[in-house]
C-alpha cells in the first residue's frame, strides 16, 4: 500500500488505531507514551513503538514540542499513519529529526483504505522523500 | 506538492541569510507543504508562543538557532514566559523548572525577539495594522489580530512560529488569504440577561460561540454598539479557549465587518445559529465551579493582560472599602512602565493590587495563595486554571470581583 509523506523515516511495530482525534498536548503523557485525555476512549493506551493510526490531529498548536519530546525520549510510536495531513503532528516529527536525528515517519492514508493495512500484526513504514509504502512484517 | 519560491525565498532556502535562516527555512518549507500551501509570502512581524517550557526539546530548539547565530528577519515580540523576570522572588515552584524558564525566556532574547513577554502583543508599539500579514502565535493574540484589527495571520504554534520569524516567510494560506476569511456560520444575539455588564455579556458571547462554532468562522449578529475593545478582547479569548476560533466578525464592530453581507462576503445560504439569554446565563455560570457566599482566597485579572485603559477602569472601582483578599493583575512591562508614570502604582497597591508581569497566574506558582476558590472575570482563566492550578473557580463580571474581594466570598454586585 502506497501512502504520502509527510515526514520521512522507517518505522514497524503493531498496529493501534485511535478510535478518536487525538491532541498531543493535554491528551499524551511523552514521559510515559500513554493517552492521557479522560475523554478520549484509548485512555491509558501506550503507543511507544506502536504504527498509530490517527484520523486527524486535535487541539493545542503545543502538541508539536510534546510529540517531539517523546520522540526524544523513546516513548514515541514507531510510525504514524493520517487520515488527513495535519501540520502540528508533522511538526513535531520533522523537529526531532532536526535536533536528534531521530525519524519517526509520518504518513497520510485516506481513512478509506486502512482496512487492509491494519490487518497484519505487525507493519512496516517506509517513508522517503516523495513516496511511502506501508507493508505487513517487523 | 512542490512549492513555488520567487528569488528572494531560494536565497533563503541556500543560505544566503545564514544558516540558522537556511534550517528555519526547511522546516517551514515542509510545514507549508502539510498543511496544503503552494507557496510562501512575506511577513511584516511575527509574535512567539515559544517561552513555556514543554521539556528538553523546547531549549534544545531555540538553542540550535542561537548557535548558528540566528537572528530574526521581522519585528518579533514574545509572548509569556514560565517566569516573572521583573519579580522573580514571586516564583514558588521547581527550581529546575525556574532556571530552565528562565533559559528559554534568555535564549529567545538572543535571537533578537523583543523582551515584551506578553500575551497582548497587540498593547505594544507593535501592534499591527489593517491587512497586515503577520505570523503569530498564542490563541487570544491570534483572534484579537485578526478579528478587531484585520491583520492577517493563521494559528501558528511551536517552532512554526519561530521558523516563521527567522525566515519572515508564511505558508501562504488559510487566514492569510481573503477568500478564506469570510464567515461560514452567523450567531444571532437575540436576548441578553437583564442588568449584565458588557464585560459579562461579552466572554459569555464568546464561551458560546467557540462551543458551537466548530471549524467555521463565526459572524455575531445585534451585539451591543457600545462593546469596547477591552469587550472584544475578552470574547476572542473566551471563543479561543472553548473552541478553536482564530476569527470572528462583530457585525458593526470589527473592520472587515461593517454589516452582515460584507461579513458573508455576499454568500448566501449561510448556517444560522440563534443564541439565547438562557444560552448566555449557562455559559456564565457554567465557569464557576462554587456557588455565590462561597468564601474566595484571591481575584486574578488580567488574562490577556491588562491594558492601560482596563486599568483605568480599575482604579475607579478599588477606591472605597478595602479588600480583604489580594487582587492580582497580570500585565506586560511595557504596560506597568506606562501606568507608573501616570503614578497609579500607588493606587492600585493600596487597593490591595499585586502585579504580576511577563507571565500569568493561571501558568505556575506566582501567587502566595496554592488553594481556592479564586475569583475572576476572565472567561480564559476560568476555563484553563480547574486544570492547570487543581483550585475551583467562581466567575463574574469585574464589578462583581471587586465586590467578592471586599466581601471575602462570591458575591454579585
Amino acid at each position: 500500500m502506497t501512502a504520502q509523506t509527510l515526514v520521512a523515516g522507517r518505522g514497524a511495530g503493531a498496529p493501534l488505531a485511535l478510535a478518536e482525534p487525538l491532541s498531543f498536548w493535554g491528551g499524551f503523557d511523552a514521559a510515559t507514551g500513554r493517552v492521557t485525555d479522560r475523554h478520549h476512549p484509548d485512555r491509558g493506551a501506550c503507543l511507544t513503538g506502536r504504527v498509530v493510526f490517527l484520523a486527524k490531529g486535535r487541539g493545542s498548536s503545543s502538541g508539536s514540542s510534546v510529540l517531539a519530546e517523546a520522540i526524544r525520549l523513546g516513548t514515541a510510536p514507531a510510525a504514524i499513519v493520517l487520515g488527513e495531513a495535519d501540520g502540528i503532528v508533522a511538526t513535531g516529527a520533522l523537529v526531532a529529526a532536526m535536533l536528534y536525528d531521530l525519524h519517526c515517519p509520518v504518513v497520510v492514508l485516506a481513512q478509506s483504505d486502512w482496512g487492509g493495512p491494519m490487518a497484519p500484526r505487525l507493519l512496516r513504514v517506509s517513508a522517503d522523500a516523495s513516496e511511502a509504502w506501508i507493508t505487513p512484517g517487523g | 506538492m512542490t512549492l513555488r519560491l520567487d528569488d528572494a525565498q531560494k536565497a533563503v532556502r541556500d543560505g544566503g541569510r545564514g544558516e540558522a535562516a537556511a534550517l528555519a527555512f526547511g522546516l517551514l518549507a515542509r510545514y507549508a507543504e502539510a498543511v496544503g500551501a503552494d507557496s510562501l509570502l512575506a511577513i511584516s512581524g511575527a509574535h512567539i508562543d515559544g517561552c513555556l517550557h514543554h521539556g528538553q526539546v523546547s531549549l534544545d530548539f531555540v538553542r540550535r538557532f542561537v548557535d548558528l547565530d540566528g537572528r530574526v528577519a521581522v519585528p518579533t515580540t514574545l509572548n509569556v514566559g514560565s517566569i516573572d523576570l521583573i519579580h522573580p522572588e514571586h516564583f514558588r515552584g521547581d527550581p529546575a523548572l525556574r532556571r530552565d524558564g528562565e533559559a528559554l525566556m534568555r535564549a529567545h532574547e538572543a535571537l533578537g525577539c523583543l523582551p515584551t513577554f506578553t500575551c497582548a502583543p497587540y498593547q505594544t508599539i507593535f501592534r499591527p495594522r489593517f491587512g497586515e500579514q503577520i505570523a503569530w502565535g498564542e490563541s487570544n493574540a491570534i483572534v484579537f489580530a485578526n478579528s478587531v484589527i484585520g491583520a492577517r495571520t493563521e494559528r501558528y504554534g511551536d517552532f512554526i512560529d519561530l521558523a516563521c520569524a527567522l525566515t519572515g516567510l508564511a505558508p501562504a494560506s488559510g487566514l492569510h488569504l481573503d477568500g478564506n476569511r469570510r464567515a461560514g456560520v452567523v450567531f444571532d444575539i437575540a436576548a441578553v440577561p437583564t442588568g449584565w455588564h458588557r464585560d459579562l455579556l461579552a466572554v459569555a458571547v464568546g464561551i458560546v460561540v467557540g462551543r458551537r462554532a466548530g471549524g467555521r468562522i463565526p459572524a455575531i449578529a445585534n451585539l451591543p454598539g457600545d462593546l469596547s475593545e477591552a469587550d472584544l478582547k475578552a470574547l476572542g479569548a473566551a471563543a479561543a479557549s472553548s473552541g478553536s476560533v482564530a476569527l470572528f466578525h462583530a457585525v458593526g464592530l470589527t473592520p472587515e465587518a461593517p454589516d452582515l453581507e460584507t461579513a458573508l462576503g455576499g454568500r448566501k445560504g449561510v448556517a444560522r445559529e440563534t443564541v439565547s439569554a438562557a444560552d448566555l446565563a449557562d455559559a456564565v455560570d457554567g465557569l464557576s465551579s462554587v456557588p455565590t457566599g462561597t468564601p474566595i482566597t484571591a481575584v486574578s485579572l488580567g488574562t490577556p493582560h491588562y491594558s492601560e485603559a482596563e486599568f483605568s477602569t480599575l482604579i475607579g472601582l478599588i477606591a472605597g472599602p478595602p479588600a480583604k483578599v489580594p487582587i492580582y493583575v497580570n500585565t506586560s512591562r511595557d504596560v506597568v512602565d506606562r501606568i507608573e508614570k501616570k503614578g497609579w502604582l500607588s493606587e492600585l497597591a493600596s487597593g490591595g493590587v499585586s502585579l504580576v508581569v511577563d507571565t500569568c497566574t493561571y501558568l505556575g506558582p506566582v501567587m502566595a495563595e496554592s488553594a481556592g476558590p479564586m475569583m475572576t472575570n476572565s472567561g480564559k482563566w476560568a476555563w484553563y486554571a480547574p486544570g492547570n492550578l487543581g483550585i475551583d473557580v467562581a466567575f463574574g463580571s469585574l464589578a462583581d470581583c471587586i465586590a467578592s474581594a471586599r466581601a471575602g466570598r462570591f458575591v454579585r454586585a
